[in-house]
């Protein structure tokens, strides 16, 4: 099934990619998207069974499976806006769609392979797609932001790929080659924990260009600030979700061994650091997207830092990624209104939003209060499990600091989206009478709504996977 | 045998360090390749035909003749100046490269050696991961940093080599990683990182 899904994605990205017809570009994607929705559907109906033979549906893998396919609709629709406004020619259209079918099906593969190797290959491909997606625009800012990506990326990719060979040396010293998932931890007892830690510390670096955690976050900010809002969304959330998922496994490959505190505490570090980076940045950013990427980077820090408490904050990490992918995807979708609406990004440029798009200045508001978690959002409880669970592994004063960090984040966000929504500046350009139709606004109203149905009343199965996905972390 | 290719591969590290001149840098990338083809040639005998053609076409082909022979090519289509222009002066250049030696000496020192474990292999192949990241960062040109990424590749590939008797997948994935590097070549055209700073806050 699983080869039978690469194959038709491999088939329809190559037909979207000579394809220069409209209405044949949109049946290509309907039928992309059917099949996305199928291999999600037969994979969570598949629980734990392998395919392929480097692949497994497993729960972790299914739980974001499923927040790409959700979202690869709503960017697919969003995508469709987009390039009827940008006027795109039916060439740059036809790049457009084809790299976003590889990039959904390479990222599908990164969330399902149970091979270090494989998912390594998958990640890498990610990157290809990518780049070509940021590079659409054609302008000098995009190209130096696609350079800086896959230059980066790949040195990320490579570094990740150190930290491999150094796993296998480690696995080596109790006469195994295999590095599937299953069979790495059974081979890591008594090994020397030299080995672990550059391994932990290669590959964390590494995925990090694809999280976008501390060291790493730049490229990331850059990529997404470049990128059309639709890709925005879409990297900024699954994409940004295929690096924790990367760096996740790695956790879970080593949790059992000795540098397993060793291991909390660097990923401690950089969750703090990373959430510290972003309060800095939000208090002065002035780009609505830059704004985005860097809230982008708070909630990465604050996963980062639930997978070092451990306990309920493995939970609370992957719960805080799936609220955090939809209610990003929504911001996003909504900037590209905002730009379409102002011609611009800067905050000093816009306002007033209510009275020119009152269904998109609900929509920015609800999504603030989403992304800062105050209630009713979902990301309220989870953010409360985060930091019970840094109370309960006695990180106080780490504690302490986060939630000074949050406020400053949150006082940044606010000082712009509120700029946006109600101030009246000299600066903005006069209203065409152009409404934008509320129906562009539909799917951000379910993502958001859906955000506050999964904080109140989590789904019995949704709980399971995500239980499921971290049973076997001490 | 090994030993002294691989020690000849540690002073062209730290020759690296001082060149001043793009083609000579070129140059010492293609001697790195054939250095690399005489490592693999005398340690991947084993192995079954098809993956030694494959390392080997990968090492002398690409490395040797492909790579320098387009940066050349690139070099002078975009008529860029012959210097490498670092930040920092090459004296202080060659103390860090030093220190970088130095330093994965001391990471590997108190490993025991075996046959399943060369400690030389890991130590030059951590001493060029790292000097080729040093280069990336420390000069000013694009074209610098494709090559301190092929420098860093190199490191790559001896850590593949390293463990590779049992591995053949992984050197492929290795492999998989140059002609990624070689997309990398195309995508440039400003010459400089003063012309990549647009994108900041």
């Amino acid at each position: 099934m699983l080869g039978l899904y690469f194959i038709i994605s491999v088939i329809l990205a190559i037909l979207s990619f000579l394809n220069r017809n409209k209405a044949l570009q949109m049946i290509l994607l309907s039928l992309f998207l059917v099949v996305q929705a199928g291999i999600t559907a037969y994979g969570y109906t598949h629980l734990h069974s392998e395919a392929l033979g480097y692949f497994t549906y497993d729960a972790t893998g299914i739980i974001f499976l499923s927040v790409l396919s959700l979202l690869s609709l709503s960017t697919v629709y969003h995508s469709y806006m987009y390039l009827k406004h940008t006027l795109a020619d039916n060439r740059k259209q036809s790049i457009y769609y084809a790299a976003l079918i590889g990039l959904i099906a390479s990222m599908s593969g990164a969330y399902l392979a149970s091979h270090l190797g494989v998912m390594w290959i998958c990640i890498e491909t990610t990157t290809l797609c990518v780049s070509v997606l940021i590079y659409h625009e054609r302008t000098h800012l995009a190209l130096e932001a696609a350079w800086k990506y896959v230059f980066i990326c790949s040195i990320g990719i490579a570094l990740a790929f150190v930290g491999i060979i150094f796993l296998s040396a480690a696995i080596r010293e109790n006469g195994s080659v295999n590095l599937s998932f299953a069979s790495i931890p059974k081979h890591l007892v008594k090994v020397n924990v030299l080995w672990l830690k550059l391994a932990f510390l290669f590959m964390l670096v590494g995925f990090s260009t694809k999280m976008g955690l501390f060291p790493m976050h730049p490229i990331c900010v850059d990529a997404h600030t470049v990128a059309p809002p639709p890709i925005s969304a879409f990297i900024s959330t699954t994409l940004m979700n295929v690096g924790f998922v990367a760096i996740f496994r790695t956790y879970s490959l080593l949790a059992a061994t000795p540098v397993h505190p060793w291991m909390n505490q660097i990923l401690l570090w950089c969750g703090l650091l990373s959430v510290f980076v972003s309060a800095i940045y939000l208090l002065k950013v002035q780009h609505l997207k830059r704004m985005s990427a860097y809230s982008s980077l708070e909630h990465m820090g604050l996963s980062a830092i639930g997978l070092a408490c451990g306990g309920l904050g493995y939970f609370a990490a992957i719960f805080h990624l799936v609220l955090h992918s939809f209610t990003k995807a929504s911001i996003f979708y909504q900037v590209d209104q905002i730009h379409r609406t102002y011609n611009s990004y800067l905050v000093s440029e816009t306002g007033n939003y209510f009275q020119r798009n009152l269904p998109g200045a609900i929509v920015i508001l609800f999504a603030f209060t989403g992304i800062t978690a105050i209630p009713p959002s979902g990301l309220f409880i989870t953010e409360f499990w985060l930091m019970k669970s840094m109370y309960s592994s006695a990180h106080l004063f780490m504690l302490i600091l986060t939630v000074i960090f949050l406020s400053f984040a949150m006082y940044g966000l606010g000082k712009n989206i509120f700029s946006l929504l109600f101030s009246r500046p000299e600066k903005v350009v006069p209203a065409t009478g152009l409404k934008i139709p509320f129906i562009e606004s539909v799917p951000q109203y379910f993502l958001l709504a859906l955000v506050i149905y999964l904080g109140i009343n989590p789904p019995v199965q949704f709980t399971n996977l995500i239980s499921e996905a971290v049973k076997f972390l001490p | 045998m090994t030993e002294v290719l691989l020690i000849t591969f540690s002073i062209t590290l730290l020759y690296i360090g001082i060149v001043n001149r793009l083609l000579t840098f070129t140059r010492i990338l293609a001697f790195q390749g054939i250095l690399l083809f005489g490592i693999s040639f005398i340690e991947l005998r084993e192995i079954n035909t098809v993956n030694l053609v494959f390392i080997l076409l990968e090492t002398i082909i690409f490395k040797t003749v492909a790579v320098p022979l387009f940066l050349n090519y690139i070099i002078r289509r975009n008529k860029i100046t012959r210097e490498s222009d670092p930040f920092l002066p090459h004296f202080v250049s060659i103390m860090i490269i030093t220190c970088i030696i130095l330093a994965s000496f001391l990471i590997f020192s108190h490993l025991a050696d075996d046959t399943n474990f060369r400690k030389i292999f890991f130590i030059v192949a951590l001493a060029t991961l790292f000097t080729g990241l040093y280069i990336i960062l420390t000069r000013k040109k694009i074209i610098t940093h494709v090559m301190g990424y092929m420098i860093f590749e190199n490191g790559v590939f001896i850590l593949s080599v390293a463990i590779v008797s049992k591995m053949p997948m992984l050197v492929n994935a290795g492999i998989l990683l140059d002609i990624f590097a070689s997309r990398i070549g195309n995508t440039f055209e400003e010459m400089s990182v003063e012309n990549l700073q647009n994108l900041k806050d």
